[in-house]
């Protein structure tokens, strides 16, 4: 049968098993929306912002492991989703991304709605293509949906010129594709993992550095085995939290900026460095030359040649799939006859033990105003650390990381490479849909959150029943902190003045708006919130407008050369 | 600092060279020059690029080609025996100047004049970039009116083939 160009776009996210897909109309696509009035497959979530739709399908892609879809017009609604696309990119996130066009004839004319999409979305995009033909839509859709989700993931978008979405032609799903320019590596070779082995059973002051890349591959259950089975000390980063179970005794925090004191010394001065999924990024190793004043023996497993040596060089690279990787040396660790020895760790753990002591998070509990600390440490304790937490950008993300203990993947939802402020609640919304009935929370700031406030009601109308925790600290906190350490107490612009007033503000989108500024109302509210299951709840939560991020390496410096409290 | 060539297949596709050309102003690496041209077959482009940069930069720039989608295949030429090609052309002013000690030039360098105007030579020159330059620098600078450089064609020696 023949079916338009609309009509397969639609035929194709079926064929792709796509559920959901976050969207907003305009006139490039409104053959493809009529194509989704007219079916009952593919539900479609309708944001109130393009930049939220991009975000809605990032965060369900972070939460299931699915791809991501989302659906904007020509023009405006393509460069606003923009900052969406490349904050998938940036954390290697799979995601399609369906954007109309102006007709074929039309393109060049500089048309109404016209941009050159492909060209502005070329660098934040892991590929891109531009459907010329009708016959060639449904291949395009399949390469995407395999490019997106193989290799290093990563969004990819298919530009719909509006004639194509009408031109009718005969509907056919490749069932296979075959990319003789894209054959990302799997296996690693068995050579270097021999080597691989042998410096791992030398190793006397261990570390593993485990990244997203745990988690994109799904190989936390491999990580876990592996980190158990030879007892050493596991730093999860802030994209890999929850790869390796926070509440084990093997876990020592999150390295880099505002990592743990432990887990920076430890990464500092371990012998041999076990990188797996993470890519030695500014915000973890700090200062390289810093870095290579201690030596160390690195072994890197990742998937993007390009990440390894890329920062530091690396002695031992490993390019494949992580998870396949795990495997295989699990099952040269398992067939070797020299057993792992924990009695030779003795050293390096008490080392470890020592520098943990230093309690390098602690707060004052007692302080009369709210912590900020504490809000996120009771949200832990009454959510028995069981919810699938987003976060925006800024101070509030840090403590999030910092004391919600994720012992799961997936479940740690935020923006690591881009830091993109506004991502914390389109997030929230990408993932209650993808599940109904987890608890999801948003962790965020008065100045995020008014980043993508108009998404409240796009909840309302679904009824995603978000909690919502804004540590209002009436400043972009994490810019009054910097300007405190390293600009002498000069607070340009980052007090957030003129807030709304958050409860009537959720109570006008129709949703409930509790506000807390005494300590001993957190526990209180946030468990009558949480007995509110079918609703969102907006907890603004005033907190110390002064309280900073310990510990901090300071950008330029080295990772065991930290400010502490 | 050192002189490299990029030999690259690529999906003859539209917007095939912007990745490439994006990639190296994205990512602040030196066009020396590129130039590209289809193959015997038709769904493939050959691309030579020549860089400059450090060691740990010509391993990145190898990598970051070879990750783009519609790059088939990259191989970096200056790292065995090939051979480097550029054609020149040009256009000398036979006014003033004399135009047998043009012609004389031209034939030592093996060039080739391929028009002739009242005033003008056109002349035609292929070789690697060092003799494009030296016959250049023999020329009287006075005397030339136009220069059209294609930038290198490379390919690898006997056996060493870039194949899809
Ligand atoms: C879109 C965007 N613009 C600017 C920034 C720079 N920035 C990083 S953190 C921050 C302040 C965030 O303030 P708030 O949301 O209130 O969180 P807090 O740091 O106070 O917890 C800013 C402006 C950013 N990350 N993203």
């Amino acid at each position: 049968m023949e079916l338009t160009g609309a009509e397969i776009a639609i035929r194709c996210l079926r064929e792709e098993g796509v559920e959901h897909v976050f969207g907003y109309p305009g006139g490039a696509v409104l053959d493809i929306y009529d194509a989704i009035f007219r079916q009952d497959k593919v539900r479609h979530v309708l944001v109130r912002h393009e930049q939220a739709a991009a975000h809605a399908a990032d965060g369900y892609a972070r939460a299931t492991g699915k791809v991501g879809v989302c659906l904007v017009t020509s023009g405006p609604g393509v460069t606003n989703a923009v900052t969406g696309i490349a904050t998938a990119y940036m954390d290697s996130i799979p995601m399609v991304i369906l954007s109309g066009q102006v007709p074929v004839p039309a393109i060049g004319q500089d048309a109404f709605q016209e941009v050159d999409t492909v060209g502005i979305t070329r660098p934040c995009v892991k590929h891109n293509i531009l459907v010329k033909d009708v016959n060639d839509l449904a291949p395009a859709i399949k390469k995407a949906f395999h490019i997106a989700s193989t290799g290093r993931p990563g969004p990819v978008l298919v530009d719909i010129p509006k004639d194509v979405s009408q031109k009718k032609t005969e509907f056919s799903y490749p069932s296979g594709i075959q990319l003789r320019s894209y054959q990302p590596a799997t296996k690693a070779e068995p050579d270097m993992l021999r080597q691989v082995v042998q410096v791992i059973m030398s190793a006397r002051r261990p570390m593993i550095y485990s990244g997203g890349g745990v988690i994109l591959s799904n190989a936390s259950e491999e990580l876990t085995r592996f980190a158990k089975l030879l007892h050493f000390p596991v730093t999860n980063t802030l994209m890999g939290l929850g790869a390796f179970p926070a509440t084990d005794s093997q876990f020592v925090g999150m390295p880099g900026m505002h990592g743990t004191y432990e887990a920076n010394m430890a990464m500092q001065n371990c012998d041999v460095l076990i990188g797996i999924g993470a890519r030695f990024d500014d915000r973890v190793i700090g200062n390289p030359a810093h870095f290579f004043d201690a030596s160390r023996k690195i072994i890197h497993i990742d998937i993007d040649p390009t990440s390894i040596s890329k920062r530091v060089p690396v002695d031992l690279p490993v390019v494949g799939h992580v998870k396949d990787v795990l495997k295989q040396l699990l099952s040269l660790l398992d067939a070797s006859r020299e057993k792992p020895d924990p009695g030779v760790l003795q050293d390096w753990w008490n080392q470890i033990e020592l520098w943990r002591s230093r309690d390098c998070l602690k707060f004052d509990r007692a302080a009369e105003v709210i912590k900020p600390q504490l809000v996120v440490d009771t949200l832990y304790q009454v959510t028995s650390g069981d919810a699938i937490v987003t976060s925006d950008v800024g101070q509030h993300q840090m403590w999030a990381a910092q004391f919600y203990k994720f012992d799961r993947p997936r479940r740690w939802i935020n923006s690591g490479g881009l830091g993109t402020m506004g991502v914390g609640l389109p997030y929230a919304m990408g993932v209650q849909t993808a599940f109904p009935d987890e608890t999801v929370v948003c962790i965020t700031g008065e100045a995020s959150i008014q980043m993508c406030i108009q998404e409240l009601s796009t909840c309302r109308q679904y009824r995603l029943p978000i909690k919502i925790v804004n540590l209002n600290n009436r400043y972009m906190g994490m810019v009054r902190q910097w300007q405190e350490f390293f600009y002498g107490n000069r607070y340009a612009e980052s007090y957030v003045d003129a807030l709304p007033d958050f409860v009537k503000l959720a109570e006008s989108y129709g949703h409930v708006g509790m506000r807390i500024d005494k300590p001993s109302d957190v526990e209180g509210a946030l468990k009558e919130a949480f007995k509110l299951k079918d609703r969102l709840v907006f907890m603004d939560f005033i907190t110390d407008q002064t309280e900073n991020v310990y510990p901090m390496v300071p950008s330029g410096k080295g990772m065991s050369e930290m400010i502490l409290v | 600092m050192m002189r490299h060539i990029f030999s690259l297949l690529m999906e003859n596709e539209s917007g095939a060279l912007s990745r490439v050309a994006g990639l190296f102003s994205a990512r602040g690496y030196n066009i020396e020059s590129l130039s590209v041209a289809p193959t015997e077959d038709a769904t493939l482009s050959r691309m030579t690029i020549v860089t400059t940069g450090s060691a740990d930069v010509i391993e990145q720039i190898l990598k970051q080609l070879d990750k783009l989608i519609d790059v088939v295949r990259v191989v970096n030429l200056t790292e065995g025996v090939h051979i480097e090609r550029e054609l020149m052309m040009v256009k000398v002013s036979t006014s003033e100047g004399d135009a047998d000690e043009i012609m004389r030039l031209t034939d030592i360098f093996r060039g080739k004049i391929i028009d002739v105007s009242d005033d003008t030579y056109t002349i035609e020159l292929t070789g690697d970039g060092a003799k494009l330059d030296a016959f250049l620098q023999a020329l009287d600078r006075n005397l030339i009116v136009e220069t059209v450089r294609t930038g290198a064609s490379g390919i690898g020696r006997g056996s060493r083939i870039l194949n899809p």
